[in-house]
């Protein structure tokens, strides 16, 4: 499993790399000045030539791409025109809050998926079954976007019990030491601040976790269906067992593969920056920083930001397969 | 009688101590203001961004600084200055006793000379040790300044390459924050940007990044007993619906960048001011005449009579804004309230073009802009409305856009026949809209502000005129005649001028809707507390 593992971690590298090629000329692409775009109307032509001096611009690409993966092997990950400051700290500022709602939205998701799709496997067909592929239906076709606003409106206007967005109340201390403020309110003991954030936390993560909810609701009902087909459930079932340890002990752990796949593949998703979701509800994720910088023609943080997206689903991903492992004994890696 | 006359004067007494407690500023409290984006830097020389520009507006100060709600100006860091003869020299005498905000260790120090000739100095002199950053808008706003020097602790020369009677204006603008040259040396450019110090009636205290800037009320401040709140702070709320709801809740106090479909919701909300003003911006469709047939000028008044302004005005901007008669907005000085604009007349516009040429109309292309600002809400059903009006009267105009960035390079090269563009101003002159926007000197293929590439010399004239003259009545004069001309010309469609609006609780009073300088606090109290 270690060589298995080991194998994994290497290859990751190639695959990042053709992910920064493709990036960095996709980027290439977009038309438009990228000096311009980032300085506005209100700007001397002396002024944009320098700013396209010191973004390379007046450089080949590849040369500026080698310069860029050089750089990268060093662990410098460039500074971003648009702020003026490394990468890396902006990286170190952004991540938690995307991970942190995309842990949250994960976790909501997982669990309410989870047991509406076992209980629709397990009564298939019955009024409960129908209502648990309903709700499925309408958590994927529901707009993210007009689902958060509504939630606002309702939540913190109508019935003012939360926040309206953001990751805590203006004027609540939180001594931030790792930026996931979850953590950092359960560490240093902070009680009220703790409170705060999960407050804030609670919207946002119901809304983005709607889409991945229907999707495990979905995948979890349709393996646990496959599953309870099979003839040693039913020989547990003819043995006495009761339906409850028939269900959660037996089906649900050979069904889980799937759901594990699909769990994993949208956490790396989220994990990508919920965008939408950021936007609504003012959370400075990596998912917002990202656009802006889209927009602004800022390369440089926009190759760091795709690198690092990119790195996260490559693991999430290796997790993920690696975790079938430990769910079924008769997997192994070599 | 004795006893009746002392009652009279003491109920008068008390009347008037009341009197002045109804209207007394209150001091304290904190504020909380959001608007739609991050500031991106801090450093008041090396910023474009409006976000960026609020912020700094409420840490630093100007030497001279803009009047409530006017684009007058009033001595600040500054007490006075002269104008050489020639007006090459400027000398500006400096404000004893103004201290610069404490940071880190450091303890706040008295403002001099020094500072005031590093600011400028680390902006024109490419060889300055802190001449870090792209500086976008000395290049474009200042480059006839060539040096500052210190003549002694509190006075400061700045020398002129031509003579500029905006000046005074212009060092009242955000690019000319005065800064602190001990600050920046101890932390260095990059480490300022995120911490910045200055003179300003809020000191920075801390950012979180795509989140808030908290800033507090600096006591020591020059200009007491300004700020009344004890604190600002800057929340971002990219969403425009939610940033409405967090002030119907009372999650905020301010909410900026209020668009025309939001405004009745504030009106109507006992709990909520709507505060309204006129922007300092234009918006219009150039013809570009190095194009046949906008070299012709029936053609262009045939476009001025086929367009229903106020049409535009009711239906996109939901009457929160006016039509534009000049190429400048009507609030700003100057502005020549005696030109009729062109009426909306399509029969006329007809005559015109069978006039000029053209009975059967032509085809052409109108190009619009992919992004949307103050002064084009909803630019493509904009561009879609006059495409109608247009086709009404026979032109045939294509609908076309592109990127941003791109629009603005093949605009500047000439490339279209007409285009939407606009211009929202940087320091309420004159010279900032018409010679910047219409002056030959701004039609150059390739970098050209003048889209229209209108080139008229007796315009040229006054314009440079106006540059050089200081006395404001003999500009206002200039400037008026010029207005005349482009009138008569018509390079373009003065589309509209569109308000500015801005949300706020009622508690909060004396926030200053300045045409040019936008979330400044240093007024605002709140009469709540």
């Amino acid at each position: 499993m270690l060589k298995y593992t080991i194998r994994r971690l290497i290859a990751i590298i190639p695959v990042l790399l053709g992910l920064l090629v493709l990036i960095s000329l996709l980027i290439e692409f977009i038309p438009g000045d990228p000096a311009r775009v980032m300085l506005g109307q209100h700007v001397s032509e002396e002024a944009l030539e320098i700013l396209r001096e010191r973004m390379g611009l007046n450089r080949p690409f590849i040369v500026r791409f080698g310069i860029y993966l050089g750089n990268l092997f060093r662990g410098d990950w460039g500074t971003s025109i648009r702020e003026g400051r490394p990468i890396l700290t902006i990286l170190a500022e952004r991540i938690p809050a995307t991970f942190e709602l995309s842990l949250a939205a994960m976790i909501v998701s997982s669990v309410v998926g989870i047991a509406i799709g076992i209980l629709s496997a397990y009564r298939q067909y019955s009024v409960l079954d129908y209502t648990g592929m309903f709700i499925a239906l309408v958590g994927i076709s529901m707009p993210v976007f007009w689902l958060g606003l509504m939630m606002i409106y309702v939540f913190s206007l109508v019935v003012p019990i939360l926040p309206f967005g953001g990751r805590l109340t203006t004027g609540v201390a939180l001594n931030s030491v790792t930026g996931f403020y979850v953590l950092d309110a359960i560490v240093t003991g902070n009680g009220p601040a703790l409170g705060d954030v999960l407050k804030h936390l609670v919207m946002p993560a119901i809304a983005l976790g709607t889409i991945p909810m229907a999707i495990i609701t979905r995948m979890t009902r349709s393996s646990m269906l496959e599953v309870l087909r099979q003839d040693y459930i039913n020989t547990a079932r003819a043995k006495g067992l009761a339906s409850r340890v028939v269900v959660l002990r037996h089906a649900f752990k050979n069904a889980l593969i799937p759901v594990v796949t699909v769990v994993g593949l949208n956490f790396g998703v989220l994990l990508g920056g919920a965008i939408l979701t950021e936007t609504v509800f003012a959370w400075p994720g990596l998912g917002t920083w990202l656009l802006d910088s889209i927009y602004a023609r800022d390369y440089p943080a926009v190759q760091g930001g795709v690198l690092f997206i990119g790195a996260a689903f490559i693991l999430i991903n290796l997790l993920v397969d690696l975790s079938y492992a430990w769910i079924n004994p008769k997997v192994k890696y070599d | 009688m004795r006893m009746f006359r002392r009652s009279w004067i003491a109920l008068l007494a008390i009347a008037l101590v009341f009197g002045l407690a109804a209207v007394a500023q209150q001091q304290g409290g904190t504020l909380i203001f959001a608007r739609g984006g991050d500031s991106v830097r801090l450093d008041p020389a090396d910023i474009t961004d409006g976000e960026s520009v609020k912020v700094c507006q409420n840490i630093f100060n100007t030497l001279y600084e803009f009047d409530l709600g006017t684009s007058s100006v009033h001595p600040a860091l500054a007490t006075g200055y002269e104008v050489s003869e020639d007006g090459l020299e400027w000398t500006f005498f400096l404000r004893e006793g103004v201290m610069f905000h404490p940071w880190g260790d450091n303890a706040s120090y008295e403002m001099t000379a020094e500072d005031v000739v590093f600011t400028f100095a680390r902006q024109y002199d490419e060889n300055h040790p802190y001449h870090e950053g792209d500086f976008a808008y000395w290049g474009y706003m200042y480059n006839y300044i060539t040096n500052a020097e210190a003549v002694d602790d509190y006075t400061v020369k700045f020398t002129l390459s031509r003579p500029s009677a905006p000046n005074l204006l212009n060092l009242s603008c955000f690019t000319a924050m005065i800064v602190s040259k001990r600050a920046m040396e101890d932390m260095g450019v990059e480490a300022f940007r995120n911490n910045p110090v200055g003179t300003g009636p809020f000191k920075f205290v801390s950012w979180t990044r795509g989140s808030e800037i908290v800033l507090e009320r600096f006591d020591g401040y020059w200009n007491a007993p300004y700020p009344y709140l004890d604190g600002v702070v800057f929340r971002v709320i990219p969403e425009e619906q939610a940033r409405l709801i967090a002030l119907k809740a009372g999650e905020i106090d301010i909410m900026d960048s209020v668009t025309p479909d939001n405004a009745p919701l504030i009106e109507d909300d006992a709990n909520l001011t709507l505060l309204e003003a006129p922007g300092l911006n234009v918006g219009y469709v150039a013809m570009n005449q190095m194009v046949e047939p906008f070299d012709n000028i029936l053609v262009r008044l045939a476009v001025n009579h086929a367009v229903d302004k106020q049409m535009l005005v009711d239906t996109f901007y939901k009457g929160r804004g006016e039509p534009a008669v000049n190429p400048m907005p009507s609030n700003l000085w100057g502005w020549n309230d005696e030109i009729v604009d062109y009426e909306y007349n399509p029969e006329l516009a007809r005559a015109f073009l069978a006039a000029a040429g053209y009975p059967d109309g032509f085809d052409t292309e109108l190009w619009y802009m992919p992004v949307f600002r103050d002064y084009f809400p909803q630019p493509k059903l904009i561009a879609q409305a006059i495409q109608a009006q247009l086709a009404d009267v026979g032109i045939r105009a294509e609908l076309v856009t592109f990127e941003w960035g791109t629009y603005l390079e093949k605009t500047e090269a000439g490339e279209h026949p007409m285009a939407m563009l606009g211009w929202m101003g940087d320091n309420g002159d004159p010279d900032n809209f018409i010679y910047v926007l219409l002056d030959k000197d701004s039609a150059t293929v390739g970098s050209a502000g003048n889209i229209a590439f209108y080139i008229n010399d007796t315009l040229h004239d006054l314009n440079i005129a106006a540059q050089i003259v200081s006395d404001v009545d003999t500009r206002i004069g200039l400037y008026k005649a010029a207005q005349v001309i482009i009138h008569g010309d018509a390079p373009w469609l003065t589309v509209a001028t569109a308000n500015r609006m801005v949300g706020v609780r009622s508690y909060v009073q004396d926030y200053d809707l300045n045409p040019v300088v936008k979330g400044r606090m240093e007024f605002v109290w709140r009469n709540d507390l």
